[in-house]
């Protein structure tokens, strides 16, 4: 035994001394603490933070990796990624558990909602088009669809476009859906007056027949699958959850989906995710611009919500609360309460949850769509 | 990583179509709605 043989200890401490790694790090550790002490997102960035610190430690294990005889070492993430986000399973089967979580009833109760989730799509594709300032059209369209706040049409868009920047754009889409109750105040706030975020509405529950419940999900099947065949895998599974959720004769499936699925997906899903934060990749201005880009996404998103309910006031006798344009965006049920608690702390008597949500889950439906025009647009 | 301001408006046809597209999805998926409930509902 002589001192040579402790060679590697010394090598890989001096590995230590890029400052990149140090800084994922800090980065991996900040999303563990905001998944820890605000609550955000807990589920994704808890492992996202805790994989970005797993694949910076010098000489990972857990990513592929080269070594000194040229060959290549497979890593246990770098396996996960190929077997479940590279081929899109992941993202797919945690739409599965999506679907069975949605309850379409709000929204078949009062079917003209539906077209405020189109509305809130304009982030996407404004997005997209002040991204392709900056990038191809590829990287441009996946970062636009950050704006979809949608985590599985961000890693499914990205992916099927082959975009360089998919660890970015996965971290910004989740980021910033946890972020929600934060970006969407200040907006809706700066585009609508007082008097306009008192607006009543009164909700009055429509009886929606078990029959509708089944086949709604098989028509939007097919109808999205018409228009954006690109699209039909995520809205195929997302529906099929919600036929599990409504067919009545697979409760015990569709509580499976909701839970033990999407949490089993989610776990691998976020730790999977983080393989592509590496230092090398993900410490670069554009990681940055991707992450302004994201942000902005979320404001036009929320802001086109807006001015499009306020511009249908322009022509309704009965006034509709502008607030809830803004939870057309994708996110969730997070969007649907954030409007639901700004109305109750303007007029602690004015609940607008039935109608927030309602449009809340039209939001998941158009951000799909959305998701699959863009890759019909540019596949 | 290049900055080119004219592939905004070069882009913005992508914006229009792209909204316009899910609209009118948007749009049928509400008519065919309505014609369910309409179909589907016991009065």
């Amino acid at each position: 035994m002589s001192l040579s043989d402790f060679s590697f200890l010394v090598s890989n401490i001096f590995a230590l001394a890029d400052w990149r790694y140090v800084t994922m790090w800090i980065i991996g550790g900040l999303l563990i603490f905001l998944a820890i002490k605000y609550d955000m997102e807990p589920t994704l960035l808890l492992p996202l933070g805790f994989g970005t610190i797993l694949v910076n430690i010098p000489f990972s294990g857990a990513i592929d990796r080269t070594l000194q005889n040229g060959e290549i070492q497979e890593g246990a993430l770098s396996t996960l990624f190929s077997a479940g986000i590279a081929n899109e399973l992941f993202p797919l089967i945690l739409f599965i558990g999506i679907g069975a979580m949605i309850d379409f009833g709000p929204l078949l109760s009062n079917p003209k909602l539906m077209i405020f989730g189109a509305a809130a799509q304009f982030g996407i594709f404004f997005t997209f088009c002040a991204a392709s300032m900056f990038f191809d059209l590829n990287d441009a369209a996946s970062i636009g669809i950050i704006g979809a706040a949608d985590g599985p049409t961000a890693i499914v868009v990205s992916q099927k476009l082959n975009s360089s920047y998919q660890g970015a754009i996965m971290v910004a889409a989740y980021s910033y859906m946890a972020l929600v109750p934060i970006i969407q105040p200040p907006v809706i706030k700066a585009l609508t007056t007082k008097k306009e975020r008192l607006i009543r509405m009164p909700y009055t529950e429509k009886p929606v027949s078990k029959l509708t419940k089944i086949l709604f999900p098989i028509v939007i099947t097919i109808i999205a699958g018409i228009v954006a065949p690109e699209s039909v895998s995520l809205i195929g599974f997302l529906m099929f959850g919600n036929l599990i959720r409504e067919c009545g004769v697979l409760n015990s499936l569709s509580e499976t989906a909701q839970k033990v699925l999407a949490n089993l997906v989610t776990i691998f899903l976020g730790i999977t995710i983080a393989s592509q934060m590496q230092a090398e990749k993900f410490l670069k201005p554009d990681t940055l611009l991707i992450l302004g880009l994201g942000l902005f996404a979320f404001i036009f998103d929320t802001a086109g919500g807006v001015l499009f309910a306020k511009f249908l006031n322009l022509f309704l006798k009965k006034k509709i609360n502008p607030m809830i344009g803004a939870a057309g965006i994708s996110a969730f049920p997070m969007s649907g309460r954030v409007v639901h608690k700004m109305a109750l702390k303007e007029d602690p008597q004015n609940f607008i949850l039935m109608q927030s949500i309602g449009v809340n889950v039209s939001g998941q439906i158009a951000s799909v769509i959305a998701g699959g025009l863009i890759l019909n647009f540019f596949m | 990583m290049t900055f080119n301001p004219m592939n905004f408006i070069n882009n913005l046809h992508y914006l229009a179509v792209g909204l316009i597209s899910v609209f009118i999805v948007i749009g049928v998926i509400i008519l065919v709605t309505i014609l369910l409930n309409k179909i589907f509902t016991k009065k």
